[in-house]
């Protein structure tokens, strides 16, 4: 059974008097614990295709379903509780909270959006902080730390509500290569652990090569999926 | 709600200068609200009871038309033997009541034998007077071994501003010459029994004597009350007290009327004016706290869009999140309610060791501030619910971002 399904996706924007393909009719399915990886040159679609599959937007036409459920039909509130409940995000810039440190920014979602006693809290964000070797970091504001403790701070932000599926756009587009390298072994270290599917768009050649689907896009379209030798 | 309250309080504590400095913006409002609620309630409080307490009595009770026409002191307006007991019977059996003095007022002419001048009097029976005025003593320049007989008979209280005009001096004897109420004039000689301070300013001219005294010099046969003075048990239920005693008295074949010290005095305006002064005191801290929130929280949404694209991406619903800007402007708000009152309250707590004595008008005030706990609960309501209104279009704001938009891309 697949995890996410796309079938016909076609995204719109109507900025303005001319409306801009996004996204045309994309078809794909992808399943559990799978390690994929968009790529594509700017403008291609990347983020929008995330976007959709992180049920932060819906599409113009088509259907998108994430563990059978439309997302299509999903009001703003049940689309929070969706994501709450199924998709974890690491974003680009990292988005950590300044004025946290990095023991409670992985506990925000944890605040926020669960109600996880603070026993178990603590178990958790100590676990994930040591997978990603994080631990001996925990008290330390996100501007006293690297570029790739920040994003392995975000890869376990996005890991402790336990979702199905971590959508990561760019993950590794702020930092150097080696640094990109270990982020993406740590999604790689996660996927494997909990069996969390990781979809993530680069354009980084170094990086794709670690996807284990790798789908490309341009335009708007789905060119090309190939599978890798880490399959 | 435990975990909103904590991050409320720690995304405040993000900026601290900036909360510091909107806390005690808002804090200092409460201060003023209570510091200058205490001061001016005290005022109000001590006015109202030197002129219930020394002179007017807490409500009074007449003939149905003599308030009108009260600057002339009629005595046709009199209450007859029946409706005077009727009234005294009320007021017996009233629980509320602590005491009542019926009382004679009238106006005469004051001479010295060489000038003369014009008195207002209040007959009264000094014991029930004393009763029912407390304060009346304290009035009296001189010693009074006997405060129910502050007034021996064949004396006059006189006060001071008369005693100077007509160059008496206390023991001299001096004639009183008035018209009864069918136009007949008589005098009598008098005493000076005592000085007694105005409690009207300088321009008061009342005095006071016996009502055997007045029956003799209005050549009445029995004492023909104008005027009776009620003091009540506990001075806050006056207006419950006096809907009851109206309900009793004043039918409309009783022919009487009912009045309260307000309805009576002119410092009634005064007490007005306070509370006026009060509130709006206590509109500048309403504007205060909620400029000062709906600033704060408006900034924090703006400065914080990309955090609202963050949290709203992981699955904060709108509502929750609306929520946490609520609560923070609500934290915002009881925190600097609580350092406000703490403040406030202590101020008023130093003062109290040292009060503050000035005299207004003739009146000796000695102001000992206090704040009623009505008051400080209202301005702890009145700060939460304007902290929660002013968070709400900035919170909705909030709520209502949509995380695609914020983040720029996910």
């Amino acid at each position: 059974m697949s995890l996410i399904k796309l079938e016909k996706v076609t995204k719109v924007y109507r900025t303005g008097e001319v409306p801009v393909t996004a996204l045309k009719e994309i078809n794909l399915e992808i399943g559990t614990r799978a390690f994929v990886s968009f790529i594509g040159p700017s403008g291609s679609g990347k983020t929008t295709l995330l976007n959709l599959m992180g049920v932060l937007d819906k599409p113009t036409d088509g259907k998108l379903l994430i563990n059978d459920v439309n997302i299509v039909l999903l009001d703003r509130a049940e689309a929070a509780e969706f994501r709450a409940n199924t998709l974890g995000f690491v974003f680009q810039n990292f988005n950590l909270i300044p004025v946290l440190t990095v023991y409670e920014n992985v506990e925000y979602p944890l605040l926020l959006v669960k109600r996880v006693p603070a026993r178990e809290r603590r178990e958790r964000i100590f676990t994930l902080l040591e997978k990603v070797g994080m631990i001996d970091q925990k008290d330390k504001y996100p501007n006293q730390i690297s570029g790739g403790q920040k994003q392995r701070v975000a890869v376990a932000r996005a890991l402790v509500t336990n979702p199905q599926v971590v959508l990561a756009d760019e993950p590794t587009a702020n930092l150097d290569h080696a640094t990109a390298f270990k982020v993406i072994a740590i999604m790689h270290e996660m996927q494997r652990d909990l069996g969390t599917t990781f979809i993530f768009s680069t354009h980084d050649p170094k990086i794709v090569g670690e996807a284990e689907i790798l789908y490309t896009l341009e335009d708007g379209a789905l060119v090309n999926q190939e599978i890798t030798k880490r399959n | 709600m435990r975990n909103l309250i904590k991050i409320a309080v720690r995304n405040l504590f993000r900026y601290k200068r900036r909360t510091l400095l909107t806390s005690s913006l808002i804090a200092f409002g409460v201060i003023l609200v209570i510091v200058f609620g205490g001061l001016a309630i005290s005022f109000k409080t001590q006015m109202i009871g030197t002129l219930t307490n020394t002179a007017l009595g807490d409500l009074q009770i007449h003939r149905k038309g003599y308030v009108e026409s009260i600057d002339n002191l009629p005595l046709n307006l009199i209450m007859t033997g029946k409706e005077l007991a009727e009234v005294e019977d009320v007021l017996k059996q009233d629980a509320s009541v602590a005491a009542y003095s019926p009382r004679i007022k009238f106006g005469a002419m004051i001479s010295n034998y060489a000038q003369t001048s014009n008195i207002r009097l209040s007959a009264v029976y000094p014991e029930m007077e004393n009763r029912t005025c407390p304060g009346l003593v304290g009035r009296i320049k001189s010693n009074v071994s006997n405060p129910d007989q502050f007034i021996r008979p064949g004396e006059l209280l006189v006060p001071d501003n008369l005693m100077k005009g007509l160059g008496l001096k206390v023991g001299d004897e001096i004639v009183l010459v008035a018209t009864n109420k069918d136009g007949s004039v008589n005098g009598i000689p008098v005493r000076i029994g005592a000085i007694i301070e105005s409690v009207l300013g300088p321009g008061g001219k009342d005095g006071y004597m016996r009502i055997d005294d007045a029956k003799t010099l209005l050549r009445m046969d029995e004492a023909e009350i104008v005027e009776v003075a009620v003091h009540l048990k506990d001075f806050d239920r006056l207006v419950a007290v006096f809907k009851t005693l109206k309900e009793k008295m004043t039918t409309p074949e009783s022919g009487l009327e009912i009045h309260t010290w307000e309805q009576l005095s002119p410092f009634a305006s005064i007490a007005r004016i306070v509370d006026l002064l009060i509130l709006v005191v206590k509109f500048i801290l309403i504007s205060i706290v909620m400029v000062s929130i709906l600033n704060i929280m408006t900034m924090s949404v703006y400065e914080r869009i990309g955090e609202i694209g963050t949290i709203a991406a992981i699955g904060t619903r709108p509502g929750r999140i609306l929520s946490m800007f609520l609560m923070e402007g609500f934290a915002m708000g009881l925190m600097s309610t609580a350092v406000g009152l703490i403040i406030g309250l202590g101020l008023l707590w130093l003062m109290n060791l040292t009060p503050i004595d000035f005299t207004f008008g003739m009146m000796q005030v000695s102001l000992a501030p206090r704040i009623p706990q009505g008051e400080v609960i209202l301005v702890t309501i009145i700060v939460m619910f304007v902290s929660i209104f002013a968070s709400l279009q900035p919170a909705y704001k909030a709520s209502k971002m949509e995380p695609v938009d914020e983040l720029g891309h996910v």
